[in-house]
């Protein structure tokens, strides 16, 4: 008894999809933008800072848009809340550049222009890496360093509201 | 695998009855590859003749007993000295005494009952096998000959599918659905996977099969993962409402039947693993269980004609005897 060999196209049934889904705007858009580095101080006493501007549709965030100012430092503050309170695995900042900022350099040191965009690049794929991914979104730390005017060090860790 | 004694005295071999029309199949042996076997189902007779072959004709063999066994056994790997037998038939062939020319034995095992397929696993294994054995004070002459067995089973076509609705709060929700939660293995896997919510940037979506056989209980219990296929179903980010159609064939890929909890030794379980990858490689799955099941084919009709042999062979016996177990109808698919 020998069945006669066809191509199997079995397929279950589906709900036709609504065209505004199709077509409408995704509901994951999140782009956050780290741009305009500014120097500001003076001699010893100088840093650099960031804009770190968000733009999302994602109803965890409060804000759709939002734009603050943030230094190195405030990642590496972000990056130790979320090793500690959650059990991700948090991707690596761009380097401390310690040796930089050593004296007797021949160039800026960390203030050196190529520098400062290697490090800015490090920082927009490291922001846009956490931001994303959904237990992260829902630490306290994270929607502060993305929404809050400044970053209040002595907040209690934990959900966002 | 054959015991000579040293200078061998005599061979001794197994031969079936039905060695021509018996079918052969493929089986894999511990060390990955592959040989032909007999193939035998649940309660088919096992019958043939042990031939003794004296090596210089005219020297007497002297001999303790001739036997033959029919011997179903789980090996664990980790623990080789422990064979479980299942089942242990014997049949005695020849008293202690001495053969002094070449002889052959018939011998039969009827109607056995062979309740589990046999398996070559990764750390596990149950075979099947005739083992003629001379017995002699010294050392014993034996040789071992495997076959393999099959178990069929019949499920009705129509039974449930698997449909879940699976997510991660306000970020990912999904419900896959497949047409069945029994395949046998040369089915064919349909189903689909519908986006009900899609708040995470997705790269790419995979289906797979993975095997995982466990043996040990308790403390003990070790299981061991391998992925039998992996493929892309979908390349791309997907929005809500959309559906991505599956479609995997089984004949393609090595599998065996689910197996659960083999004479409480071992167990071999299948799964259909679906993964989601998103833009920053992270990777969200949901892994379900399918059974696989063997389907019984044609073969069939040389089950009757084994049973009807047996039962010929013997005078007195009952005709129409109770059939053997697990006969599958023939599916008219």
């Amino acid at each position: 008894m020998s069945e006669p060999t066809v191509a199997d196209t079995r397929r279950l049934n589906s709900k036709p999809q609504d065209l505004t889904d199709a077509y409408g705007p995704p509901s994951n858009f999140l782009e956050i933008d780290v741009y305009d580095p500014q120097t500001v101080g003076v001699g010893r006493n100088r840093f650099t800072t960031y804009d770190v501007r968000m733009r999302t549709n994602l109803p965890i965030f409060k804000l759709k848009e939002s734009c603050v100012r943030r230094r190195y430092s405030d990642f590496e503050w972000l990056k130790n809340e979320l090793e500690r309170d959650s059990k991700i695995v948090v991707p690596p900042l761009p380097g401390k550049a310690l040796k930089r900022q050593l004296p007797f350099r021949g160039d800026e040191g960390i203030f050196e222009e190529s520098f400062i965009e290697e490090r800015r690049v490090g920082l927009e794929q490291f922001i846009n890496r956490i931001a994303g991914h959904p237990l992260a979104q829902n630490e306290r730390c994270l929607h502060m360093f993305l929404q809050d005017e400044s970053i209040d060090r002595n907040y209690i860790p934990g959900k966002p509201q | 695998m054959s015991f000579f004694s040293f200078g061998q005295t005599a061979e001794i071999d197994v031969v079936l009855n039905d060695a021509e029309t018996r079918k052969k199949v493929e089986h894999k042996t511990e060390d990955g590859k592959k040989d032909k076997y007999f193939l035998f189902y649940d309660g088919e007779t096992v019958s043939g003749k042990v031939n003794v072959t004296l090596k210089s004709p005219g020297k007497r063999l002297e001999h303790q007993g001739i036997k033959v066994e029919f011997v179903g056994q789980i090996e664990l790997y980790y623990d080789r000295g422990n064979h479980h037998e299942f089942v242990s038939l014997v049949k005695d062939l020849a008293r202690p005494g001495e053969l002094t020319q070449s002889q052959t034995f018939d011998f039969e095992f009827t109607h056995v009952e062979k309740p589990y397929e046999a398996y070559t696993g990764q750390n596990v294994k149950l075979r099947y096998f005739l083992r003629a054995t001379i017995s002699r004070r010294m050392n014993d002459i034996s040789k071992e000959t495997d076959i393999v067995v099959h178990t069929l089973s019949m499920y009705p076509e129509l039974f449930s599918s698997i449909k879940m609705e699976v997510g991660i709060e306000d970020c990912l929700h999904i419900e896959f659905e497949y047409n069945k939660s029994k395949y046998h293995l040369k089915d064919v896997i349909v189903g689909k996977i519908y986006f009900l919510l899609v708040r995470i940037k997705i790269r790419h979506m995979e289906i797979g099969i993975i095997k995982r056989e466990t043996t040990g209980t308790g403390p003990n219990i070790y299981h061991e993962n391998d992925t039998i296929a992996k493929y892309e179903i979908m390349d791309g980010a997907p929005v809500r409402g959309e559906s991505i159609p599956i479609r995997l064939f089984l004949a393609g890929y090595e599998m065996t039947p689910t197996m659960r909890d083999i004479n409480k030794k071992f167990s071999v379980r299948y799964y259909l693993n679906l993964v989601l990858i998103d833009d920053e490689e992270r990777r969200y799955f949901k892994q379900q269980e399918i059974t696989l099941w063997r389907k019984g084919d044609v073969m069939r009709k040389s089950m009757s004609h084994q049973a009807s042999i047996a039962s010929q062979r013997f005078e007195g016996q009952e005709s129409g005897e109770k059939p053997p177990p697990a006969q599958a109808k023939e599916e008219s698919n």
